[in-house]
């Protein structure tokens, strides 16, 4: 008891400062997880919040049931569409926007930095709200921009592919910012040394770009490829507020699968099941990454 | 040279371009915020409004409770600097003292940025409403408060704050929360420049978290409300413009003047 107290005076001044937040994340961010993991196991819905007795252990029925439930089959295909047509797209236009930036210094590049960066920080509801607009098929820009080339109208919320490809549009617009921060910091930590050398022995403009630049920005794209990754497998809001999943759950994600169980239909243990199976997924995903990527080019 | 020029201003041309593709949403916005409501359906649609009105701003603040939406969207954002001020406490213990546990704890808050949302959210949901805080402001504010990203941020910097600095203080005869109030949160000045806005935005923009806890419209916040409108109002394209501008547009001022730390921030945070 002696040497509690002792430890206590001692140290009381950082246990102090750290006590809340600790308290906080141990709440809201550590218990979660085993909750999560002994609900998933459970049938606990509506019934078992009001009262504790309603819920009953169901062993791996959760699992089952959702490699059953066609609406979950369906949610993780699109996912993986997201995923694969997204991913990519991301790092290209962000690498490419960072390499547009990056060749000139003047204060029109400045200012088009800050517009490229803008849609990172706008409410995700207001841009789904905007686009909303900007898509509908009567009245929206876009069909009326089509129609300037003579293509006909389309229905870009409704089509089952289409109604995909829209969200992924939305969703590079408005996270194309941050990584092209990114990558505008990985160039300029590029030192202006090897492309003299290289100019000196005779590179071209494409051979510096292929044989330096892009190399030299394997520990960027690395960092980009993974949190888009993780990012876009999590793909939640985009489908939540514009499409709420539909046309007929073509556009509904694994995590929108998650939430419409825990929080519209209310089965908690179901939902937490399923958002195990999510992290999974991401844990997989992030451990490929790690196993594929190649030895880092230092400089 | 000639070649060079051309190149340039080829690079300009595309920058230009990029740049007006990534504006069109936000000009549409702004412009048909200012529409009447019979240019809504004018075919072709109009960019900008022949006859500009404010009427849907009006009928945003007095029709809507777009005002008491704002209320709580403050409210949340003055909580969430509470916690920008507690990830500092914590981020400055990790730094600065030497105590037992610290390396096994730090390490835990680390582990909590791993946690996807996904599977934290419903047992939040679940702790929350045991706590019997569902429909309130607390309940609301208390599971964001605070964040391991942002401690881990303030620990970094914080560790570059030389020892003998403390210890003259101390020796000085400072109390250790006056050290910190006036000599550590002052040096620590551009890492919370960053941190705020990005707080700002953050707590601004929350939207997921209020939308489950919120029961009642006196909760809501600027983008739940908004949400809303969307599903309410889904044809009054001016009430949605005029409600999208109005959370969008603040930001983008606030960003505007702040970017170069913002970015810079990044640059710091993000890479090294």
């Amino acid at each position: 008891m002696q040497h509690i107290w002792k430890r206590w005076t001692k140290y009381r001044v950082p246990y102090l400062f750290i006590a809340p937040t600790l308290l906080l994340l141990i709440v809201f961010s550590i218990i979660p997880i085993v909750i999560a993991l002994v609900i998933s196991f459970t049938d606990i819905d509506l019934a078992g919040l009001a009262d504790y007795s309603n819920i009953s252990a169901v062993g791996f029925d959760n699992f089952v049931q959702l490699f059953k439930d066609p609406v979950f089959l369906k949610s993780i295909y699109n996912t993986a569409f997201y995923v694969i047509v997204g991913v990519p797209l991301v790092i290209i236009l962000s690498m490419s926007a960072a390499l547009l930036l990056n060749y000139g210094t003047g204060r029109l590049f400045k200012t088009f930095r800050v517009i490229y960066y803008m849609p990172s920080i706008t409410n995700i509801v207001a841009v789904a709200v905007v686009w909303g607009y900007l898509y509908n098929s009567q009245y929206g820009l876009f069909n009326h921009m089509l129609s300037w080339f003579d293509i006909p109208a389309q229905k870009w919320l409704q089509d089952p592919v289409l109604a995909k490809l829209s969200l992924i549009l939305m969703a590079l617009w408005k996270s194309m910012g941050v990584n092209m921060i990114i990558f505008l910091a990985a160039l300029q930590g590029i030192p202006r040394t090897y492309y003299e050398a290289a100019e000196i022995d005779g590179a071209n403009k494409r051979q510096r770009l292929f044989y330096i630049t892009v190399p030299l920005l394997g520990f960027a794209t690395f960092f980009v490829t993974i949190t888009t990754l993780i990012g876009w497998i999590q793909f939640f809001e985009e489908p939540l507020v514009m499409t709420k999943g539909g046309p007929l759950n073509e556009t509904m994600s694994m995590a929108l699968f998650i939430y419409n169980n825990g929080f519209q239909l209310s089965n908690f243990g179901y939902a937490a099941a399923g958002s195990f199976v999510l992290f999974l997924f991401i844990i997989a995903a992030t451990i490929i990454q790690f196993i594929v990527r190649k030895k880092d080019v230092e400089y | 040279m000639t070649a060079r020029r051309l190149e340039k201003v080829f690079m300009t041309t595309l920058l230009v371009a990029g740049g007006v593709i990534m504006m069109i949403p936000f000009i549409w916005m702004i412009g048909s915020s200012f529409k009447p409501a019979n240019e809504f359906t004018a075919i072709p649609p109009t960019i900008f409004p022949d006859q500009p009105t404010l009427d849907n701003y009006k009928r945003l603040f007095l029709e809507m409770d777009f005002l008491v939406y704002f209320q709580n969207t403050m409210t949340i954002v003055f909580w969430s600097f509470i916690g920008l001020l507690l990830n500092a406490m914590a981020g400055y213990a990790f730094a600065k003292f030497e105590f037992p546990g610290r390396n096994k704890m730090f390490y835990l808050v680390l582990a909590t940025m791993m946690i996807p949302g996904q599977v934290t959210m419903i047992p939040v949901y679940l702790i929350v409403n045991a706590m019997g805080l569902t429909n309130t402001m607390t309940g609301i504010v208390l599971p964001g408060l605070v964040g391991a990203f942002g401690i881990f941020l303030f620990r970094q910097f914080m560790t570059t704050i030389p020892m003998d600095l403390l210890e003259a203080a101390r020796l000085d005869g400072a109390g250790e929360i006056k050290i910190f109030f006036r000599l550590i949160l002052p040096i620590a000045k551009p890492v919370f420049a960053v941190q705020g806005i990005l707080t700002f935005i953050g707590a601004w923009n929350s939207f997921l978290w209020p939308l489950i806890m919120a029961n009642d419209d006196s909760l809501y916040t600027l983008s739940v409300g908004l949400s809303l409108l969307k599903g309410e109002h889904g044809t009054d394209f001016g009430l949605q413009m005029a409600g999208a501008a109005f959370m969008v547009v603040p930001i983008i001022i606030i960003f505007s003047f702040f970017q170069k730390h913002i970015i810079e921030g990044y640059t710091i945070s993000g890479m090294k």
